[in-house]
């Protein structure tokens, strides 16, 4: 079990997962580079911020909730989270909700703004919303919804055994780097050039081993070898 | 590579700045004069008697637009700071450089690299535009002498002998400086560097374009997350921006003085453009003040390519970079810093 104080966000989940080294860049070094990606998802989430609950029938949608877990480690605030109501009163799947009769259950709904990752990364941090949103309703939530903005569709995710170890194992990854306070050497890969932080990594530079040392001594035999040329 | 944003200049005296939702909203006597979007822009700077309300500070610091205050003469007097600059874990590996005798040595040495290498450049250039111009052989000496001072700094040794080596440089560029000018010879000329205050038009130009390129230099330390307090080169003294100073040193000779000579030698700037105050003080008037920030802008627009990145990038965002390898290697993700280098 954690303590409030050592609760960290759902949403890391997704960066450490993605990449360790982003994580380390946005969450031990708090560089951070506003680009137009970055501004859409927020306005976006900020609209999800405005209707904090809305009954429809047979669904209550909820916007904004706070969540938290102590087993994991984590807090957050879930996007959107859909109360269905359902008509088995023996499942553990349904809580009571002040005001509402019956039972309901919860669905989580993660906002992405662009195309669906090709990675686990959102999947993971939908079902660590799921963990905590259990730990905290004492149910069960055996699945949830990723909407992405291009193409405006969304798809049904299952909180399956296997996904739900490997949320585990990020959340434990993520205390331990935590701790540890060490950013990860950068290494250039494909998937950099869809990362919003590329120029602030320099993956390319940083990773390649392409020493500092040398171009200053390259510097030093050129300029006092007479060597330098003015183009 | 990161977008070079315009700075806007603020030289209207009582102009009033003030948040329209993502906008920048400035009045001037109850009048628009602008509305500009916030992210259109990479910095505000103000000069003089030039107010703003606290929520354009507050969205300033949000979307990370430097946002400074000038005396209308272009001395800084302060720089508003948004939340997310403090990075406390890159401030501490800075620190415990900056403690280290070997480190601040080795980094010293880099930005002193950096800055005869340009200065050179600069002296190099002026022969190339200008083959006949009288000093000819002190500008030749000086480059020679230049490339000698650059061979001593093949060793590293005592920060002390580093500072020693820098300042033998600046005394050999300055001594052939004058002759880099080339034109309105009886308004501007060099004889020595002043500073508080400039008592000569050159000078002035100089001081003027130097305090710009701190402002820049020292926003984006902070745009990275550094303390552009903590020198290397530069000894910490409250209230001097040390570390902001060292990274100028190798920056000045491109983005200041060979400026400062396009816009005399091409009579951008004239001679009536500087006032002589009482005590032998030299300001430049309101219009001289606006080209020279109108050519600065300018200027840094002109593409380069990056020695050690191999990317072409504008001019106005080295500090940028410089600020970014420099944290890199502070973070240890480089084995030195590699100063700027103009060719």
């Amino acid at each position: 079990m954690y303590t409030e104080d050592e609760l960290l966000p759902v949403s890391a989940l997704q960066h450490l997962v993605f990449c360790k080294r982003q994580w380390a860049l946005i969450h031990l070094e708090q560089v951070w580079e506003e680009n137009v990606l970055t501004i859409e998802g927020k306005q976006m989430h900020e609209k999800t911020d405005e209707i904090e609950r809305e009954v429809r029938g047979d669904v209550i949608t909820v916007r904004g909730l706070h969540i938290r877990s102590y087993k994991y480690g984590l807090v957050g605030k879930a996007d959107v989270v859909e109360f269905i109501r359902i008509s088995n009163k023996e499942t553990l799947e349904g809580v009571s909700i002040k005001g509402q009769e019956g039972l309901w259950r919860p669905m989580p709904v993660e906002y992405k703004h662009g195309k669906p990752k090709t990675d686990i990364c959102d999947e993971i941090q939908l079902c660590a919303q799921a963990m905590c949103l259990e730990e905290m309703l004492a149910v069960s939530i055996p699945r949830g919804a990723l909407f992405y903005g291009k193409p405006r569709r969304r798809s049904a995710i299952d909180f399956t055994k296997r996904l739900r170890e490997r949320t585990e194992e990020a959340a434990v990854d993520l205390h331990r780097m935590t701790i540890e306070q060490k950013t990860p050497e950068a290494q250039f890969e494909k998937k950099c050039l869809s990362c919003s932080l590329l120029k602030l990594c320099l993956p390319k530079t940083a990773g390649s081993g392409k020493s500092a040392k040398a171009y200053i001594l390259q510097i030093i035999k050129e300029v006092s070898g007479g060597e330098d040329v003015v183009l | 590579m990161k977008r070079l944003l315009n700075t806007l200049y603020v030289t209207s005296q009582g102009a009033y700045l003030s948040k329209e939702g993502d906008t920048v909203h400035v009045k001037v006597e109850n009048e628009t004069k602008l509305r500009i979007p916030i992210h259109n822009l990479g910095s505000i700077v103000c000069f003089g008697q030039v107010s703003c309300s606290p929520f354009i500070m507050g969205l300033c610091g949000e979307r990370n637009v430097s946002l400074a205050f000038f005396t209308e003469n272009g001395r800084f007097m302060a720089r508003v700071e948004g939340p997310v600059s403090g990075n406390v874990l890159l401030r501490r590996a800075q620190y415990r450089k900056a403690d280290d005798q070997q480190t601040t040595g080795e980094l010293a040495r880099s930005i002193v690299v950096g800055k005869i290498a340009n200065s050179r450049i600069v002296l190099m250039r002026a022969l190339r535009d200008y083959p006949g111009c009288a000093g000819v052989e002190v500008i030749e000496g000086a480059i020679k002498k230049l490339a000698r001072i650059m061979e001593d700094m093949k060793h590293i040794y005592s920060i002390d002998w580093v500072r020693g080596k820098e300042g033998e440089a600046a005394r050999i560029y300055f001594e052939a400086f004058d002759y880099l000018i080339t034109g309105q010879k009886d308004e501007f000329y060099f004889k020595e560097r002043t500073r508080r205050p400039p008592l000569d038009n050159m000078n002035a130009l100089l001081s003027f374009l130097y305090t710009l390129l701190t402002h820049d230099v020292a926003s984006a330390l902070e745009g990275v997350g550094l303390d552009p307090a903590v020198g290397f080169l530069h000894r910490d003294r409250p209230g001097r921006p040390g570390l902001a100073l060292d990274l100028m040193e190798e920056l000045r000779p491109i983005l200041a003085d060979r400026l400062a000579l396009t816009l005399v030698n091409r009579r951008q700037v004239k001679g009536k453009g500087f006032i002589k105050r009482e005590t032998g003080a030299v300001v430049m008037d309101d219009a001289t003040r606006k080209e020279v920030l109108n050519a600065y802008q300018i200027r840094k627009r002109d593409e380069i390519t990056h020695a050690f990145l191999d990317e072409k990038i504008s001019l106005g965002l080295v500090p940028h970079v410089q600020a970014m390898l420099l944290a890199r290697y502070f973070r240890g993700d480089l084995d030195g810093y590699p100063p700027f280098r103009w060719r």
